[in-house]
């Protein structure tokens, strides 16, 4: 690294924390020092560098991403001065591949950026082992052939792959992995763990040693934290109803109102908190139907190919069914709630207490199952086995279907139904139009509108090729609108910055959640529709 | 570009991906697309936008409108380079810390867009004159603020004119584009005054900011946060007497670190650490390069298309999350049409007896703007300025004198106030209209017994 200039007002420091770490706090605050060690040992491969490519690198280069590799056997063209920021005038007729490298560089010392002078297509057909070296591929600007190809090889090599495409107002991006699992999903909005109206015996016996009725001290009644009155008046409420729980709108009504007659003045927010909260009592108790899912899938049959994460499931299936009673290993965190703060923190020592012996049962059951399967039993770390508890409840799991499937065999009535829906034909269209043009570009060796003039005949030729299209994908009858053709022939194959921008900082998003193994990738192809941002995610 | 001296059909031409959009006709574009040259050239030599704010959406901005044909731009930021930056201002290196944003942003833009000029401003956006915003076309909004948003927001309606059918007159909208990102998550807007909501309209969207209730944070804490903002909001004040908290200066931090360190001992409360400490102090919202780069591209497109009507513009609200899957969706949005900002303006009658000092007061009690210490123009002619104390003076006379003839004794007029208002218990600076109707002035003859009433 350079020498470090620095005005001392303007550095947050504190004696411990290196350089680098307050470099990337802004995102450190979001995937942490684990997603950020995952970045770290990727190495990515981008193939061509137009501005698709090297805006989709730029976003992770900056993120800290550990190595890059950039293959790219074209030389810049004054053209690309005017779409392309990591290139410029005196880089004119040189390797595209170098420029945008050294330019990238620049961004990030840290980063490991190396440039390969060649032309992906070739590289995918002459040199397939190629890509086997990488954790996952970028690849922009292919043609449907090259994709397909690239898909198969990647496939097999278990690199991730992302294709992004940038073309006139349209997008591509699409993720080709066969398997993607998530602990760690990090959802906006879920229901916490409570287990308000499933409470286990110290969570129950600690919510008996409270008074509901407590007159002394004056503020002690406000400062009852809501899950204690909640579990009391879930019981009470399970007591005079045959041990259900409300469920029909008035019963629901009728808790509230239970909940809101132990009030003793309008201003105890702690009821006002239980009120609001009454829903978390009427959620179903036990395992969702996305959890259940994944303990019934196949792979949860833990076989000594198993990956980690089955092994866990394996696991979590059978706690389900014993310790559990049902229920995932209990998360531990409670939100903040009007409380004192005595009552608060025994309240965390429980919560916390319980998800530790849930973990301690869980790790015991990774164990047996490793032993079983003939694998060391201490090979999934602790840190592993805890996270997957605490997010028991938040897995996730993506699965692919291969490029080549989808492009011979999408689902017809998935297209028929996009192209009937207002919101969503646009963006079916330019999927189909963007097909359309790659056998434009097989038969006519270039791509609709690419040059001035003929016009006229590049969009009756590309009508007829969309249609042959849509027939050969078993769509007979189906229509594109003329306004769109006429759309795709103007854009004529050019690649505008800011789509460029928008479809590759889309496509480094992705790999930052490939890569850190947090958040949810998208599922689907998604077409970017720059007219009027009816951008969809179409599920073919 | 013109400097290369050939013309845009030669194959080697900087403008051959964007000519595709600009030189050919177009079957699904807004009104008004003339496609041609000139298109082109006239966006290149005549339009100027204006780019508030050179952090991560301003850097990805600058980049995207210097490579969409423009090539006149300004650039405005009070910020100077810090560390944290680097992970996604991606226009600023290790050494440019400590600098002002504005003016690397602008110098590293022109040394890799060869033809492009950006006019940077290290200035707060406050101590620019009104005028100033008047001169772009269009302005670019890459903010973190709610509070600069408004600023902007009110300036850039205040512009606005209405016909005397209360539709608003074309040559007076000044558009907007405006991005916003936390995290994974995004937004890209249009505003046309006017025509489309302005923020105000919308003032919803933004979530109130949570606030901790000083008896949490004084008698119940229950976690690290409110450790940390004890030591933040009461003990700084209560130990140091005066001397303002700054949360750029690091031992004032270390200082709000060990204290809430020491009070999350007392209470037995885990998870303060130093990174939180900072994060809740200086409300840090978490920032990453791809998502101010989709965005910020998002509200580039858009502004290309607004100047040329080379597609279809935005209508009006892009909302963008990565976080789960991807999720777009388009939201028309729609206007208040008693919006004080961007609506025909509060109507205020009068006698044309009120002064100007009588005026002033009477904006003060207003129900609709409770706005205090205002400053007042009619047009370009300034009525009255608060401060700085040589103009106050220089307008001060004017205090005694009739609105009604300050204002060129006109019927009625829109005129723009501009002064503090109280919020939710916080003032804050606020620019509004008001259309002043005169009774009984409508005619010459009613003019004098109105005035010797």
């Amino acid at each position: 690294m350079q020498p470090i200039k620095r005005s001392r007002k303007h550095v947050e420091e504190e004696p411990t924390m290196a350089e680098p770490k307050i470099k990337y706090d802004r995102q450190l605050r979001i995937w942490g020092e684990v997603g950020q060690a995952a970045l770290e040992e990727a190495s990515i491969c981008l193939l061509n560098c137009g501005p698709t490519g090297s805006e989709a690198l730029k976003n992770l280069v900056l993120g800290g991403v550990g190595c890059i590799t950039i293959v790219d056997g074209s030389t810049v063209q004054i053209g690309d001065l005017g779409n392309n920021f990591m290139v410029d005038a005196k880089s004119v007729g040189q390797s595209k591949a170098k420029s945008v490298c050294a330019f990238l560089q620049e961004l990030n010392d840290s980063v490991n950026a190396r440039f390969i002078e060649e032309n992906p297509d070739t590289l995918i057909t002459t040199n397939p082992s190629f890509f086997s070296q990488f954790t996952l591929v970028i690849a922009t600007q292919l043609v449907e052939d090259s994709m397909v190809k690239l898909d198969r090889i990647c496939r097999e090599a278990n690199v991730k792959l992302v294709l992004v495409r940038s073309y006139g107002l349209a997008g591509f991006v699409r993720i080709s992995v066969k398997e993607h699992p998530i602990i760690d999903s990090k959802p906006d909005h879920f229901l916490d763990d409570l287990r308000l109206n499933n409470p286990w015996p110290e969570l129950k016996s600690f919510v008996e040693t409270i008074d509901l009725n407590v007159s002394e001290p004056p503020a002690a009644h406000k400062h009852i934290p809501y899950v204690v009155i909640l579990v009391k008046m879930a019981e009470e409420w399970a007591l005079s109803h045959s041990g259900n729980l409300p469920s029909t709108r008035e019963e629901k009504k009728e808790f509230k109102d239970l909940v809101k007659s132990k009030m003793i003045s309008t201003d105890e927010d702690n009821y006002k908190e239980a009120i609001e909260a009454a829903f978390k009592v009427f959620a179903p108790r036990g395992i969702s139907s996305e959890v259940q899912k994944l303990i019934n899938d196949s792979c949860a049959e833990a076989n000594s190919n198993s990956s980690a994460f089955w092994v866990m499931v394996a696991a979590l299936k059978e706690f389900v069914l014993n310790e559990g009673d049902g229920e995932a290993p209990l998360e531990g965190s409670i939100p903040d709630m009007t409380s004192s703060t005595e009552h608060y923190i025994n309240l965390q020592k429980i919560y916390l207490a319980k998800a530790e012996a849930d973990f301690l049962a869980m790790e015991e059951r990774v164990k047996n199952i490793l032993k079983k399967i003939g694998r060391d039993p201490n090979s999934i770390s602790k840190p592993t086995i805890k996270s997957f508890c605490k997010n028991a409840r938040k897995l996730k799991l993506c699965r692919y279907r291969m490029v080549e499937d989808e492009f011979s065999n999408p689902s017809v009535t998935e297209i028929q139904k996009y192209l009937a829906d207002e919101d969503y034909s646009g963006a079916m269209g330019f999927y189909i139009l963007l097909r359309a043009a790659d056998r434009f570009a097989a038969n006519y060796n270039k791509f609709p509108g690419q040059f001035d003039g003929g016009m006229d005949e590049d969009i009756s030729r590309l009508k007829t090729t969309a249609l042959s299209l849509l027939t050969d994908l078993g769509c007979n009858g189906a229509v594109l609108p003329d306004d769109l053709i006429n759309e795709m022939c103007r854009f004529g194959a050019s690649e505008i910055h800011v789509v460029s921008a928008f479809v590759g900082g889309i496509a480094s998003q992705e790999v930052i959640k490939l890569v850190t193994k947090q958040f949810v990738p998208m599922l689907g192809t998604y077409i970017f529709n720059g007219i009027d941002h009816k951008s969809q995610l179409l599920k073919l | 570009m013109a400097d290369l001296d050939v013309p845009p059909q030669v194959p080697q031409s900087k403008t051959r991906d964007l000519d595709k959009l600009l030189l050919r006709h177009g079957n699904l574009v807004d009104p008004g697309f003339f496609p041609g040259p000139d298109l082109r050239d006239d966006i290149r030599d005549y339009v100027r936008i204006l780019v508030v704010g050179a952090g991560g959406l301003g850097c990805e901005l600058l980049k995207d409108l210097a490579l969409s044909g423009f090539r006149n731009l300004d650039v405005i930021d009070m910020d100077r380079i810090e560390v944290t930056n680097l992970n996604r201002q991606f226009l600023f290196r290790l050494e440019d810390v400590g600098k002002p944003k504005a003016e690397v942003a602008a110098k590293r833009v022109m040394e890799r867009v060869s033809g492009v000029e950006i006019v940077p401003h290290f200035s707060r956006i406050e101590d620019k004159e009104i005028e100033f915003y008047s001169d772009f076309n269009i302005i670019a909004l890459g903010l973190d603020s709610i509070e600069a948003r408004k600023y902007i927001n009110g300036v850039a309606c205040g512009f606005l004119e209405y016909n005397e059918d209360d539709t608003p007159k074309r040559e007076t909208i000044k558009p907007m584009v405006d991005g916003g990102t936390e995290g994974f998550k995004g937004h890209a807007r249009v505003i046309l005054p006017g025509v489309t909501p302005c923020f105000e309209c919308t003032i919803y969207l933004f979530p109130p900011q949570v606030k901790f209730p000083l008896c949490t944070l004084a008698e119940t804490p229950r976690n690290a946060a409110h450790c940390i903002e004890y030591a933040h909001l009461i003990q700084w004040e209560a130990v140091h007497h005066g001397k303002t908290f700054d949360p750029d200066e690091p031992e004032h931090m270390k200082w709000v670190y060990d204290e809430a360190i020491r009070r999350a001992e007392l209470f037995g409360i885990p998870g303060v650490t130093y990174s939180l400490t900072q994060g809740v102090v200086k409300n840090i919202i978490p920032a990453i390069a791809s998502t101010n780069a989709i965005i910020s591209a998002a509200c580039a497109l858009e502004t290309l298309k607004i100047v040329s009507a080379c597609s279809k513009t935005l209508v009006n609200y892009l909302t963008y999350n990565g976080g789960e899957g991807l999720y777009t969706e388009v939201t028309k949005f729609e206007r208040d049409t008693d919006c004080l900002v961007c609506g025909p303006g509060i109507l205020i009658e009068l006698d044309t007896s009120v002064t100007l000092s009588k005026f002033i007061e009477m904006l003060e009690d207003h129900p609709k703007l409770l706005l205090s210490k205002a400053s007042v123009k009619h047009g370009e002619n300034t009525l009255y300025m608060q401060a700085p104390p040589v103009l106050e003076e220089f307008h001060r006379p004017k205090l005694s004198k009739p609105l009604y003839d300050l204002m060129g004794r006109v019927q009625k007029d829109t005129i723009h106030v501009f002064g503090t208002a109280l919020k939710n218990n916080e003032k804050e600076s606020c620019s509004t209209k008001v259309r002043v109707v005169f009774k009984g002035a409508d005619g010459v003859t009613d003019m004098d017994t109105a005035i010797g009433a």
